[in-house]
């Protein structure tokens, strides 16, 4: 069964990967949403939504890859996190309608309507970037599982800890936002821009640090995963790495660069992710299946092997084109083209 | 709340109401966006600009369709986890792999292209943009591909084996795909969505010729709506009669309940129109029938036996009255459309097509036919796979979550409320857009310009990074 182990493997790399493409592109684009309080001004908020329009769907077509994917590749895994996560599950859903739709129904109406999605598309934000940051909480500190089903209740999910990974990624994603319209605006509205992500990189900062904190507490396995020799060779680099894009970060911030910003939060996100991927491996639902046990067969996962080899890379191509097609700074009012 | 129901029956109904709500969009956009390429390629063609208005027109309808139809996908891609586990679990490594590939390929494609279609017309030139639209509109058929290949294979299982921990995997993944019942959903499903947009845009066109018959985008408009009625309508008629065989021959008590045969006719079954099933007790009351034409239609013999569900066990029975009246308004409805494309053809040979009041009234009124059959076909073929998740092989209540039923009837209730907010209000700006009639200098979705292509160009480096994100 080695070569199962092998394609396994690989699979919760692909699914991992496709996670973490979705966070970091839904990331920016549901923390719009949540800035949207702080941009009460109408003109501003158009080009807010502007600066995603073209690309909003496809962003949130990776979470339907990752959840596919994960029930094509882990269908026990799915099975049993799906019941578990159920009430977040739900919530992230009925978030994701109502600031999905907004894109649309806001050009449709009149003034004082479109006030209303305006409430919509951040509403929906904040109620599905909550429910992501509690529903990666509740896996990580593990469900209760028997047999091949979940057995715990459908509130189990609700801890101090998972309300805590809520939280830090609404300010995560908030900052991810404000970092992207650094980048994609111009004038006042880039400056407001500025301003907002010194709180936020600190916040988001403090959000790192306690969930970091916070963790090892949680079971024994990660204590000794991050802070036991051999171990640390291997996970010492990761907080290291923080620090120093932290000090890039704050750096671009102060000399008010237009790109760095973005693309610095961005790896700030992968190496959290990465240190979420050293907590968890080998579990998929962690301390109770691994991905060998998670895993589908191995024909259906070679099956699908073959298409992610030759279509992920095409799919990241002309993804990469259509960004390209609308690069560059939106401006305001320039009228319909 | 909710506290003593059945927790499987409250999820069916969530799965029943979220994909009722959902599927008419797919069935829309599949049509629309193939009608949108027919459009930009007749535009670039002849160069008229009645094509690029109609264009246009219908690509803010399909803007905010596409949008309903992402979102509410996106409930049904998780709702295989959430709700029914256990089916995931053991159906997984077979259903899952065919929904891997209908986001890799077909997903994607729409997403990606999108944006372009909907807003890069000025930024990337005629050629490239149309280049999109075919992709789009590739993309949704491709997914209706992938779809309905895992749908078929829950209703006619093919060319899988089950392993040591009870789930279902793939023994051949050709057989898996291509099984018995999918290639005649798939002919008769595409042509369904083809037949709802037409229909749709059919009326819209009515709508506009009533108030003035010499308006140019309507005519245009009505004129292929009408030919897509004339000439697809009997085509469909065909394709589900072919399908309907299918059925009989791979879930032979999905079609007794169809016909309402509870009983079994040795010597040539009737043809029930219209009848009381009683589910109960197991016989039609009622029933106004024509002696020996269902025996002529299923077997083609007059005196072809036919087996009723009195050869079935009670336990594997559909639910009758639902299967049997959903059909019915399927097969009246497209007979109804069959009437209105021979009804055209008459107007056209009259030269009256564009003046014939009663004719636009009538094709006004059939507007939501379409998505009307859809759902009522839908809900033919899909209670006919009842009581099986996976026809004959795994049950529906073993397929469910362990869930108490206040978890899934609070689930259920919030989406009932938030599908009637969010549709009322997309409904109300789709009629909003289809009361306006497509005019000279139609403009496509309103945006305050999303990009600049102008002014400041990022330099290619930074420009390179900008769009890995």
């Amino acid at each position: 069964m080695t070569a199962s182990i092998d394609i396994a493997t690989v699979w919760a790399f692909i699914i991992a990967f496709a996670v973490f493409v979705y966070v970091v592109m839904d990331g920016f684009d549901l923390g719009l949403g949540l800035l949207f309080p702080l941009f009460p001004n109408r003109a501003d908020r158009d080009v807010i939504m502007n600066s995603v329009a073209p690309v909003w769907d496809g962003n949130e077509t990776w979470l339907v890859l990752g959840g596919g994917g994960m029930m094509a590749a882990f269908p026990l895994a799915y099975a049993v996190l799906m019941p578990a996560l159920y009430t977040p599950m739900v919530a992230m859903l009925i978030g994701l309608i109502f600031r999905g739709v907004a894109f649309e129904f806001r050009w449709r109406t009149t003034r004082s309507e479109r006030n209303r999605w305006d409430i919509a598309f951040a509403g929906g934000s904040l109620l599905a970037t909550l429910a992501q940051g509690i529903a990666l909480g509740a896996i990580l500190q593990g469900v209760h599982v028997e047999g091949r089903h979940y057995a715990g209740g459908w509130w189990d999910w609700l801890t101090p800890f998972s309300v805590l990974t809520g939280l830090a990624l609404v300010v995560g994603y908030a900052l991810l936002g404000v970092t992207w319209l650094v980048m994609k605006t111009e004038g006042a509205l880039r400056d407001r821009a500025y301003h907002l992500s010194w709180s936020l990189l600190f916040a988001m900062l403090g959000a790192i640090g306690a969930v970091s904190i916070a963790t090892p507490f949680l079971h024994v396995q990660y204590a000794q995963r991050w802070f036991t020799w051999p171990n640390v060779i291997l996970t010492a680099p990761v907080p290291i790495a923080v620090a120093a894009v932290t000090v890039l970060l704050l750096r671009s911030l102060a000399a008010k660069q237009d790109y760095r910003p973005f693309f610095l939060t961005l790896l700030l996100f992968a190496l959290s992710y990465a240190g979420l991927g050293i907590s968890m491996w080998p579990y998929i639902v962690p301390q109770s299946i691994t991905i060998w046990q998670a895993a589908s067969p191995e024909n259906s996962q070679v099956f699908m092997l073959f298409g992610v080899a030759v279509l992920v890379p095409l799919i990241l191509g002309y993804t990469a084109w259509a960004y390209w097609v609308f690069r560059g700074k939106v401006t305001p009012g320039s009228g319909y083209h | 709340m909710f506290e003593g129901w059945d927790a499987v029956v409250l999820a069916r109904a969530q799965f029943a109401f979220t994909m009722s709500f959902h599927i008419v969009f797919p069935a829309f956009s599949i049509g629309l966006a193939s009608y949108l390429a027919v459009l930009e390629a007749l535009w670039l063609w002849t160069g008229r600009e009645v094509f690029l208005n109609l264009f246009n027109y219908w690509l803010k309808i399909f803007a905010i369709a596409f949008g309903m139809g992402v979102v509410s996908g996106i409930v049904m891609s998780y709702q295989f986890g959430t709700n029914w586990s256990a089916f995931s679990d053991k159906a997984g490594p077979v259903i899952g792999p065919l929904m891997a590939y209908e986001v890799l390929t077909a997903f994607f494609l729409e997403a990606g292209f999108l944006g372009v279609m909907l807003f890069g017309l000025e930024r990337v030139g005629h050629r490239l943009h149309f280049f999109a639209t075919l992709m789009v509109a590739t993309g949704t058929l491709i997914s209706a591909f992938w779809i309905l290949s895992a749908n078929s294979w829950m209703q006619t299982p093919a060319g899988y084996a089950i392993n040591a921990e009870g789930q279902f995997v793939a023994a051949d993944w050709f057989k898996v795909i291509f099984n018995p019942s999918f290639p005649y959903r798939l002919v008769h499903m595409v042509l369904a969505a083809y037949l709802t947009t037409a229909f749709l845009v059919g009326a819209v066109g009515a709508f506009h010729l009533l108030r003035d018959s010499h308006l140019a985008g309507p005519r245009v408009m009505f004129s292929m709506a009408m030919w897509m009625a004339t000439l697809v309508a009997p085509i469909q008629i065909i394709a589900g009669d072919q399908h309907g065989l299918n059925t009989l021959q791979h879930q032979p008590v999905k079609v007794m309940a169809m016909e309402g045969h509870f009983t079994s006719h040795p010597d040539g079954a009737p043809l029930i129109l219209f009848g009381w099933p009683d589910q109960a007790a197991g016989k039609m009351k009622y029933a106004i029938e024509i002696p020996k034409a269902s025996s002529l239609i299923l077997k083609h013999s007059l005196d072809a036996p036919l087996n009723g569900l009195d050869t079935v066990p009670r336990e594997d029975w559909p639910p009758v009255p639902v299967i049997f009246w959903t059909f019915r308004i399927m097969v009246g409805i497209g007979f109804l459309m069959l009437g209105i494309g021979l009804l055209s053809l008459y107007a056209r040979w009259r030269g009256t097509l564009y003046q014939w009041r009663w004719l636009h009234l009538f094709a006004l009124a059939m507007g939501p036919a379409g998505f009307v059959a859809v759902l009522a076909g839908w809900f033919t073929t899909e209670v006919g796979r009842q009581p099986f998740t996976v026809y004959g092989l795994l049950r529906t209540p073993d397929s469910a979550s362990p869930l108490a039923a206040p978890a899934v009837g609070s689930s259920l209730l919030a989406f009932v409320i938030v599908y009637f907010i969010v549709y009322a209000a997309g409904l109300t700006y789709l009629f909003r857009l289809m009361a306006l009639s497509p005019h000279h200098g139609e403009q496509g979705p309103p945006r305050d310009q999303p990009a600049r292509a102008a002014g400041i160009t990022p330099a290619a480096g930074v420009a390179t990074e900008g769009s890995a994100g």
